[in-house]
């Protein structure tokens, strides 16, 4: 009797949660499961014309825009995440060794500034800086005797709006990594490098043999959840470049996943378009599967926890 | 190799800005191939003479030598020293062999010639079997062997251990204790370990130094420094049980506790602190100091009597705070919840009757005396002491230097 309503307590408990996942998670889920599946789906009036297995999937494959999508996608992927795990590393190990709190925690909050600040609002500030006439990387490249380069202008390259576009991304990736792997070189006890000081380790292999394996937990989490985050990446492009989501001149160059998904949603109205967002959101939703599946095989050879 | 300090010196500066002296002008030679305990009691300064030593800590002033090198500036990478940490500090991600190992890559060591010594190292200190494990399935007394075996394998000029044993429970600390000193031995490196454990300290080392507030109060080979102690706090830090102090006085060459008469000296006539080693009673028909036995407790072949004594000084604790112990503030206030459940008017006498916890026993004005478990004493009896002069110490009331 008790446990009864013991029972009964803690689905009420529960209610509030479940309430929201129910219709912000899983009814849009197995919402757009369904919409993959049916033909010419239409939003205004919720009719369909039958059901199909892959008629969504290969209209999408089809669509020269997803290719583009998805070799963006990949690109940012496996450009941004490393690099900025690895940058990100090299400076909390830095920030770490600052001997005085004082400056240390003064380094610590401009490197956390960019987490607290719009990634939209970041991302103008970089189109500003790469701005062929004005910005501050071509005055430096200029000091350099190199001339300006148009890189997000009108009429860049899609090899120079990307690479812009790599260095934002893997920037803005910097602060959050920074603070996860600072504050988990904080954890590690100060005695092992005592230890290895004694043992003539050298600064290098203290980073290698100590440092790296005893951070690996947090290498790993943060490597995964970037993987994640960047295969999601959509915010980053219009940030920099707007809804065109490219150099003026060269729309959609710079178009990603999940880009492709939300402009099929702007032919919402379109019989089959909702369909063909659903099955892109699909294919990243495997895409991302199996790479953190991967990554998680990865993790267990080479994390020590 | 012979280490020598020469005017050591710590001075901490906290940041309230007013400095802490860890460690004070300290001078000691430590003879090639011997195995020095450094003892004192929490924060005398013992582990930051040994970081010195180390090199992890840079003394403020004064000089450390390896011989006749003067290392003083040498960083601790360089100056050939293996050091084992008090919780172990192994590379929780290394296997054993991969720790043992880690000090001979650093140093560039062909593999198979480090494989092989490490392998010896291993076997040496009795882990050879356990190379493939990592420290997290390891006992604590292998843990700690692993961390010797890391600190010897690259030939240290010094090996140093901080507080070696003190995470190891009672059984593997004695066992433990006797492995280092096999070892010790057996590789001959000049060895100083710390610890705030006088047993410990007393029973491995070839001669212990006695801290206190960073400054050296004896220097010596164990049983001497217990035997002829210079002054009270050596006297009351070594030794269990600890040694019973009294309030006393000297008149006309008699050493008296109260009325009782308890030796003989040549010292003038002066108010006196006197210290007398549990063992230092005798139970004999006639004498002056009779006293009546309060508890009486059983450890097979001795009997250590519980002596309620009006002239005895209480003492503090030495024990590590690490150690669980209720601090002295919490005591007090159960000895006062006791008391008023008592009722206001409760006495000493009423007391007695009440199973007072152990810790409320030791801070009561009592004694303690081991005699032979022969004379059948019990609880209540009346019995009278000499005592032993070689047992009985006696030290000035103001400074605690023997008389």
């Amino acid at each position: 009797m008790l446990e009864e309503q013991q029972n009964i307590k803690s689905w009420f408990y529960l209610a509030p949660a479940l309430v929201l996942l129910a219709i912000f998670i899983f009814y849009p889920i197995f919402n757009a499961i369904f919409l993959v599946f049916v033909k010419d789906f239409n939003y205004l009036q919720g009719t369909h014309d039958g059901f199909t297995l892959t008629e969504n999937f290969r209209y999408v494959l089809r669509d020269p825009n997803f290719a583009r999508a998805m070799l963006n996608t990949m690109l940012i992927t496996f450009v941004s995440v490393p690099l900025s795990v690895i940058i990100a590393l090299l400076i909390s190990v830095w920030l770490n060794a600052i001997p005085v709190k004082k400056i240390q925690g003064f380094f610590q909050t401009v490197f956390f500034l960019p987490y607290v600040t719009n990634a939209i609002a970041i991302g103008m500030a970089f189109a500003f800086l790469f701005n062929q006439y004005y910005g501050l990387i071509n005055w430096f490249l200029g000091l350099l005797g190199i001339s300006p380069i148009n890189w997000v202008g009108m009429g860049a390259t899609w090899g120079n709006a990307m690479f812009s576009l790599l260095v934002y991304i893997t920037w803005l990736g910097l602060a959050f990594k920074i603070m996860v792997f600072l504050s988990g070189l904080q954890g590690i006890d100060k005695q092992y490098y005592e230890a290895a000081r004694v043992d003539s380790a050298s600064r290098s292999r203290v980073f290698r043999r100590i440092t790296v394996p005893l951070l690996s937990p947090m290498i790993m989490y943060i490597t995964v959840t970037s993987f994640i985050g960047a295969f999601k990446a959509y915010t980053e492009v219009i940030g920099m470049f707007g809804e065109r989501l490219g150099p003026a001149g060269d729309d959609r160059s710079m178009i990603t996943v999940v880009a492709l998904v939300y402009d099929a949603l702007d032919r919402s109205g379109v019989p089959g378009a909702l369909s063909e967002a659903a099955a892109a959101a699909l294919i990243l939703f495997a895409v991302t599967l199996v790479f953190t599946f991967v990554n998680l095989q990865v993790s267990k050879k080479r994390v020590h926890y | 190799m012979e280490i020598t300090l020469q005017n050591l010196t710590k001075i901490f500066q906290s940041k309230r800005e007013d400095e802490v002296v860890a460690v004070d002008n300290l001078d000691i030679v430590i003879p090639s191939g011997k195995l020095y305990g450094l003892l004192g009691p929490s924060g005398c300064g013992k582990s930051t003479t040994l970081f010195m030593i180390s090199g992890l800590l840079k003394p403020t002033s004064g000089k450390i030598y390896f011989g006749n090198e003067d290392v003083t500036p040498v960083p601790p990478e360089d100056r050939g020293i293996g050091l084992v940490f008090q919780n172990y500090a192994l590379y929780p991600h290394m296997t054993v062999k991969q720790n043992i190992m880690f000090p001979l890559e650093n140093i560039k060591m062909d593999k198979k010639e480090g494989l092989k010594k490490a392998q010896e190292i291993a076997d040496l200190v009795g882990i050879g079997h356990l190379m493939n494990r990592k420290p997290a399935q390891l006992s604590g007394g292998q843990q700690q062997r692993v961390a010797i075996a890391r600190a010897l394998v690259k030939s240290p000029r010094v090996l140093l251990l901080d507080e070696p044993l003190s995470n190891l429970d009672a059984r593997l600390r004695l066992q433990t204790r006797e492995e280092i000193r096999r070892i010790q031995r057996e590789t001959g490196i000049t060895t100083i370990f710390v610890t705030h454990d006088q047993e410990e300290a007393m029973s491995i080392s070839d001669e212990i130094v006695v801290l206190d507030e960073g400054v050296t109060q004896q220097v010596g080979k164990p049983q001497y420094v217990y035997d002829k102690p210079n002054n009270l706090f050596v006297a009351k830090f070594l030794g269990t049980p600890p040694i019973n102090i009294f309030d006393g006085h000297i008149e006309d060459g008699k050493i008296m506790i109260g009325d009782a008469y308890i030796g003989k000296t040549d010292a003038e006539d002066q108010e006196v602190t006197i210290g007398i080693r549990p063992e230092g009673f005798k139970i004999v028909e006639r004498s002056s100091f009779q006293v009546e036995v309060e508890f009486v407790e059983t450890i097979g072949r001795d009997t250590t009597l519980i002596i309620r004594h009006p002239n005895v000084e209480v003492q503090e604790s030495f024990e590590d705070p690490e150690d669980e112990e209720i601090p002295e503030e919490e005591q007090s206030a159960f000895a006062q919840e006791v008391a008023e459940e008592l009722g206001e008017e409760a006495d000493d006498t009423k007391m007695e009757g009440i199973d007072i916890p152990q810790q409320s026993v030791q801070q009561a004005k009592t004694f303690r005396a081991i005699v032979d478990a022969d004379y059948g004493v019990e609880p209540g009896d009346t019995v009278k002491f000499t005592v032993k002069p070689h047992k009985m110490h006696i030290f000035n009331k103001e400074t605690g230097e023997l008389v």
